[in-house]
């Protein structure tokens, strides 16, 4: 769902541009907390992750595709911040390098795709996990729900600032229930690709996902139980 | 499994995935571009201003063969994000705390 420029009129893409700015900023210093030595190259590995799985359209009803956002699943990966600024990167390789999405658009799509997604997938994400049982398999049903629920909110997100700043008189009436059915089903794949993923690392290395956490109980040292 | 294992199984898969899988990716306009042309919001669009780029359209300018031009965009594309993803969260990370002297 990268929109390219001329969508938004130009105070728009100004005014786009300076959330995207802010909300990045807010995560370059939420990050530090999220990041060591340790988890740094892994969030480099989720950014090229969801490089190459937003590269892999699928089909969704009538002639149309979709592809992975992917802020949910960085946010469960390798935390909400974290996930923000893997999304942006991979936005901006695509924009510079690859002329997918506008450059003028770059504030509009980091909005949609990188803040909108991580903000309600990851949002629901810790409401379920609060009242779901503590277990491995929690995790990946919630990273599906999740993820399910974020694609329709970049559409959403999209939709409200198209609204507001749109380029064309296209009144929301028109577009906004089209913009937003397409997505719930483009969400479905979403949910599939990040469910998929999360749970393998989960059963490989259940102590490198951030959001599992707290779940993944840490080994006990046992000792004989020998009388003493 | 150990971490160094880990992270290069995960970077073959992205690899694999740009460089080979993205081939059969359906060609389809996406959600956004199909409500779009269809609801006639994208009436202002403009060209891309970097559309004349090498790598423009995942595809390698030069290189024909399309299985080959648009699998090596992936793979530089997944190079390029993992050393720019990696060195950004790398310099911003949280350092061991400083031992006391």
């Amino acid at each position: 769902m990268h929109a390219p420029d001329g969508f938004i009129g130009a105070p728009a893409s100004i005014v786009t541009g300076l959330a995207a700015a802010a909300g990045v900023a807010v995560c370059l210093r939420g990050a530090q907390r999220e990041l060591d030595d340790r988890t740094a190259p892994l969030a480099g590995l989720t950014a090229a992750f969801v490089f190459a799985a937003q590269m892999l359209n699928f089909p969704v009803a009538g002639g149309t595709s979709g592809h992975l956002l992917g802020g949910t699943l960085a946010a469960i990966l390798v935390g909400p911040y974290t996930g923000v600024l893997v999304v942006s990167v991979v936005l901006l390789a695509q924009a510079l390098l690859f002329a997918d999405g506008g450059l003028t658009a770059l504030g509009l799509n980091v909005c949609n795709m990188a803040l909108a997604t991580v903000l309600v997938g990851y949002l629901v994400f810790r409401l379920l996990l609060r009242v779901l049982p503590r277990t491995r398999a929690s995790v990946t049903a919630a990273s599906f729900v999740a993820a399910v629920i974020s694609v329709p909110a970049a559409a959403v997100s999209f939709t409200l600032i198209y609204a507001i700043g749109g380029a064309t008189d296209v009144p929301v009436s028109k577009f906004g229930t089209a913009m937003i059915g397409v997505h719930v089903l483009i969400g479905l794949g979403e949910a599939v690709i990040t469910a998929l993923t999360v749970s393998s690392v989960l059963a490989v290395r259940p102590d490198l996902v951030y959001g599992a956490r707290g779940l993944i109980k840490p080994l006990e040292l046992k000792t004989q139980g020998a009388p003493a | 499994m150990t971490f160094k294992r880990f992270f290069a199984v995960g970077l073959l898969v992205a690899l694999v995935l740009a460089g080979i899988v993205s081939f059969y990716a359906s060609s389809s306009p996406d959600g956004l571009e199909k409500v779009s042309a269809e609801k006639g919001i994208d009436a202002k669009a403009e060209d891309h201003g970097l559309k004349d780029s090498p790598l423009s359209d995942y595809g390698v300018t030069g290189v024909d063969n399309a299985r080959l031009s648009g699998g090596l965009a992936g793979v530089i594309g997944v190079a390029v994000v993992l050393v720019a993803g990696s060195g950004l969260f790398w310099v911003i990370r949280r350092r061991p705390a400083e031992p006391a002297s």
